[in-house]
């Protein structure tokens, strides 16, 4: 297969599925099938490109200028290799949980809800193989505005609200502030393409540099900085599904992903480490760590709790982005990885929960882990991959970025990390803990299940794999490791 | 061009082109008002337009392959006599609104049954002709006082135009009236302003005056015709503060006049306004630079911003889209104020795209009014349910009016940013900046609305807009995509035009 032929097919196949899914609007078990097969296929065709591009083949598409000497260009290279390889992988395991959650839960406007879905993919898959910033910028767009009849799926009067602050959040911070930095640099460097090394090195001064390094980053408001990290707890008023693949993988991640590849190919590390800027962000990162984890604390309910997770594990990237040096960088790729596999196992499980019990609180769930042992077991294994416990593949992550902040000399950053590997533990811990130890005899009514058999097995099964998988990421980090270290160059 | 035009067009024909192309809808006029069945003046403006469409389209391969075309009206050669002239500025323009025309006529059939009573129904075509003639005559002339004399004749009739909504809504006599009064005082002052120079230069003739204007542009005559002539065409451009005709204009007029005016008239007059500035005065007088720097980009960030603002708070959707024409006006002006090619490249890609997606946007809205009866806000709630087509239409416009990437108004607001980054006026891209999230809000009202809401009892009554509505409002929101995608065509014209525009408008 062509190279050209192999993009074009991982951009269409998303399409395709939604074109399906529209066609067969009638036949739930068509329909469902149209998604699982193009997801199965679309993890393929990615395989197949991530293979290519371990190889060192240059994969390549682009189209003729138009207007202003912009193009559509896509340039595979291992981070957004990864990046899709993830999404798309995930994307199968979530379609089947999506077809237990939905069906479960008896939803309306399912056909509209697995197009966007198709759509969104189609936007995180350009995002992964972006080979400038412009297009980039246009699919994560792309990304935005299909995920937002996502979160306004319930169309009541919350969810409506939920959608609007997600909307206006990640458009106003796009259009206000990304765009801006990616014409300026633009004007500056006369291109967008991602170049290794960096585009404009040698081209911004110090000012300059640090005034576009702070546009980007919170420009890019999926990476969920503060202050703009609020429209991730009111996405939560969307179905689970759409909560763990695209608010615990494709959308924030597309968010820490342009981070790092602006990072890495539009500043590049060296020019990075020299700007006033980014020691700003860096600040504003390890305050989001810190903050985001103890407003997690305070939430019962689960969703919320997650959210905030993630808000603060998102900043683990932009920090590791920001110490700006081989290990720091490659640990904030690792975190990618291993948290998309831990907090869409945590996602799944809460809507397992959900789905089986209609609790939605922690505080309800109390010795509920003696009814649902499976879904709860991943949960604690998961929490403890995020906590970062061996042999889970959370640990790499976390090892990596103190390595980074120790190379760039940044001890605080250090004593962040593990500041918030102790909040990890405050506040997932007692969740799994509390759920799976018997309960005081008399004190607590166990929550019973609404539905008869409890959560179905299309939503127990998916929860079970990613769990294994944070098991398997810590045995393959290595490969992850190989593949990835073109981009960050070799170890000190 | 794609295609060959002007070969299939006999000689005699071509070589009166732009005369023709004016002089056609100006005659079928009277013709109009003469005839008493309205469907057969309808036809008749059609093809007028469709006549004045095919000679634009002449006229911009003509330009393109040999450059200027001068033509002597009656044979009177400049600079005495009238000169007719097309090149790489004006042309687009041409295009623009021969091609607008031709959609809103065609939108004019099922609107004007509801918005014009019978009888005054083929005058109405009368003083459609009229306007249009005269639009077309503006931006064809190269005689400073006939720029004037078309400027009134489409003035009068677009005073005449909106005052017909008075049988629907009787606000628009007002409406109408207030569009008379400052549209006279804009076209004074235009022809004062033009007075001033002929005192100064002894000539009427564009290109003339500009040779002339070097030697004596230090002069208080020169100033205040200057002076006289920005207010004058920024009156008729709605740049901020003398907007305050506008929203009322668009609000209570018929719906086909409101999707003509918007896509046209303000365009043209600002077409005028470049014309004027760059090739008869020129962006190196010092005294221009002064006050495109501390004047005209002042105001004009002030309308980017202060019109959004007043965009989120109407309840009105028409209203509503009128300030943010105001706003957007704005944004040509900032484009322009950069006195740079690349700043006027930009300034008129993004006249050309706001053309098409305000025309859009207010066919889709005068779409659903034609059933719903409103054009209130919240009586849009959940239409999308009962008019899907209308409504992606309309969602889609919209979102190009935001600016969102894969639709022209990202392209062209790309254009204007880096435009301006270019020569450092990096405040020009927070303006911008603040205004497109302004303009997040006031569109993201409207799609909520439109697209989630759950629609009441009234709503449900709600039709999909008649196929004459459906079929060019589409080609307008499939153009916000296509030039989204491959904007190519509108950068070599605008680029052309501002080549043109800075070599003074010589030949």
């Amino acid at each position: 297969m062509s190279p050209e032929i192999l993009i074009a097919l991982i951009l269409i196949v998303p399409l395709l599925v939604s074109g399906a899914v529209l066609i067969f609007n009638n036949l739930p078990d068509v329909r469902e099938a149209c998604t699982l097969i193009g997801a199965v296929g679309l993890f393929i065709l990615c395989t197949v490109m991530a293979f290519r591009v371990g190889a060192g083949e240059e994969l390549l598409l682009e189209s003729p200028d138009i207007a202003l000497g912009l193009t559509f260009a896509f340039k595979l290279e291992p981070l957004g290799a990864m990046f899709a390889m993830i999404a798309s992988g995930l994307w199968i395991l979530n379609s089947l949980y999506s077809i237990g959650y939905m069906r479960g839960n008896a939803e309306r406007n399912q056909t509209r809800f697995y197009i966007c879905f198709g759509i969104a993919l189609f936007g995180a898959m350009g995002v992964a193989m972006s080979g400038n910033l412009f297009t980039l910028f246009v699919f994560y767009e792309v990304l935005t505005l299909s995920t937002y009849p996502l979160v306004a799926h319930k169309g009541d009067e919350k969810a409506r609200r939920g959608a609007r602050i997600y909307l206006l959040t990640l458009l106003g911070t796009s259009i206000g502030l990304l765009l801006m930095a990616v014409v300026w640099t633009f004007a500056l460097a006369g291109n967008l393409d991602f170049v290794p090394g960096g585009l404009l090195a040698g081209k911004v001064g110090p000012t300059l540099g640090g005034v576009l390094l702070l546009l980007f980053a919170f420009g890019v408001g999926k990476a969920a900085l503060m202050p703009f990290h609020f429209w991730l707890p009111n996405a939560m008023v969307a179905p689970t599904p759409v909560s763990a693949l695209l608010h615990a993988v494709a959308v924030v991640k597309a968010g820490v992903f342009t981070i790092l590849k602006v990072s890495v190919y539009i500043f590049g590390l060296d020019l990075l480490s020299a700007l006033p800027g980014t020691e700003i962000v860096l600040w504003v990162g390890c305050f989001t760590i810190v903050v985001a984890s103890l407003i997690a604390l305070t939430k019962d309910n689960l969703k919320a709790r997650l959210a905030y997770s993630t808000v603060s594990q998102l900043s683990y990237v932009t920090v590791g982005a920001m110490l700006a040096n081989t290990a720091g960088a490659s640990g904030a790729a690792l975190q990618i990885a291993m948290h998309a596999m831990a907090k869409i196992t945590l996602f799944m499980c809460a809507g397992a929960i959900y789905v089986a019990t209609c609790k939605t609180e922690i505080s309800q769930m109390r010795g509920l882990g003696r009814r649902m042992p499976i879904v709860f077991t991943c949960f604690l294994i998961a929490s403890l991959s995020i906590i970062g416990v061996p042999p889970l593949g959370g640990s790499w992550a976390k090892y990596e970025l103190m390595q980074g902040a120790i190379d760039a000399d940044r001890v605080y950053v250090v004593f962040v990390l593990i500041a918030s590997t102790l909040l990890n533990v405050a506040y997932l811990l007692p969740i799994a803990l509390l759920a799976l130890l018997p309960p005081k005899p008399d004190t607590i009514e166990v929550a019973g299940f609404k539905r008869p058999g409890g959560a179905p097995m299309l939503t127990v099964l998916p929860l079970t794999i990613t769990a294994i998988g944070c098991f398997v990421l810590f045995f393959g980090v290595n490969v992850i490791s190989d593949f990835l270290s073109p981009v960050f160059g070799a170890r000190p | 061009m794609p295609f060959d035009l002007v070969s299939l067009l006999p000689d005699g024909f071509v070589r009166h082109l732009p005369v023709l192309l004016v002089i056609v809808p100006l005659l079928l006029a009277p013709v109009c008002a003469a005839i008493p069945s309205w469907r057969a003046t309808w036809a008749i403006a059609l093809g007028g337009i469709v006549f004045s469409l095919i000679c634009a389209l002449g006229l911009l391969q003509q330009v393109m392959e040999t450059g200027r075309i001068s033509y002597a009206l009656g044979g009177w050669a400049p600079p005495l006599g009238i000169e007719f002239a097309v090149d790489m500025l004006n042309a687009p323009i041409l295009l623009l609104v021969s091609a607008i025309g031709v959609l809103a006529t065609i939108f004019a059939l099922p609107t004007i049954v509801k918005d014009v009573n019978k009888e005054k129904r083929a005058l109405f075509f009368a003083a459609y002709l009229m306007c249009f003639a005269g639009l077309l005559g503006v931006a064809v002339t190269a005689d400073a006082f006939n720029l004037f004399v078309f400027l009134e004749v489409s003035s009068i009739s677009t005073y005449v135009l909106v005052a017909i909504g008075g049988s629907r809504d009787r606000r628009a006599f007002v409406a109408g009236f207030n569009y008379l009064i400052m549209g006279s005082i804009g076209a004074t002052f235009y022809v004062i302003g033009i007075g001033f120079l002929y005192a100064a230069t002894g000539t009427l003739n564009m290109a003339d005056i500009a040779a002339r204007i070097p030697e004596v542009a230090d002069s208080k005559t020169i100033h205040a015709g200057f002076a006289f002539i920005v207010v004058g065409l920024g009156l008729k451009a709605a740049m901020f503060p003398l907007h305050q005709w506008l929203p009322n204009a668009y609000a209570y007029a018929p719906n086909f006049v409101t999707v003509f005016l918007s896509a046209t008239a303000t365009k043209v007059a600002f077409y005028a306004l470049i014309r004027l500035l760059f090739s008869v005065f020129s962006p190196e007088l010092s005294f221009q630079e002064i006050i495109f720097t501390w004047v005209l980009a002042p105001l004009a960030a002030i309308a980017a911003i202060a019109c959004s603002f007043q965009a989120i708070f109407q309840t009105d959707i028409k209203r509503m889209l009128a300030y943010s024409s105001v706003a957007q006006v704005g944004y040509m002006l900032l484009g322009l104020s950069l006195a740079s090619a690349d700043g006027v490249s930009a300034s008129l890609f993004h006249l050309i795209n706001h053309a098409m997606m305000k025309g859009a946007l207010f066919m889709a809205v005068s779409g659903v009014v034609l059933s719903l009866g409103s054009s209130q806000l919240r009586d849009f709630a959940g239409i999308a349910r009962k008019a899907p087509w209308t409504a992606t239409a309309l969602g889609i416009a919209a979102l190009s009016l935001v600016g969102v990437p894969l639709t022209a108004g990202f392209l062209s607001k790309v254009a204007l940013f880096k435009a301006a980054l270019v020569q450092d006026w990096w405040w020009v891209v927070v303006v911008l900046g603040i205004s497109s999230v302004l303009a997040v809000l006031y569109v993201g009202r409207l799609l909520e609305t439109v697209f989630f809401k759950t629609p009441g009892p009234a709503q449900l009554q709600v039709k999909e807009a008649p196929l004459m509505v459906l079929i060019p409002l589409w080609v307008l929101a499939l153009a916000c995509i296509y030039y989204g995608l491959d904007a190519s065509f509108i950068t070599t014209l605008t680029d052309g035009a501002a080549s043109v525009a800075f070599s003074g408008g010589q030949p």
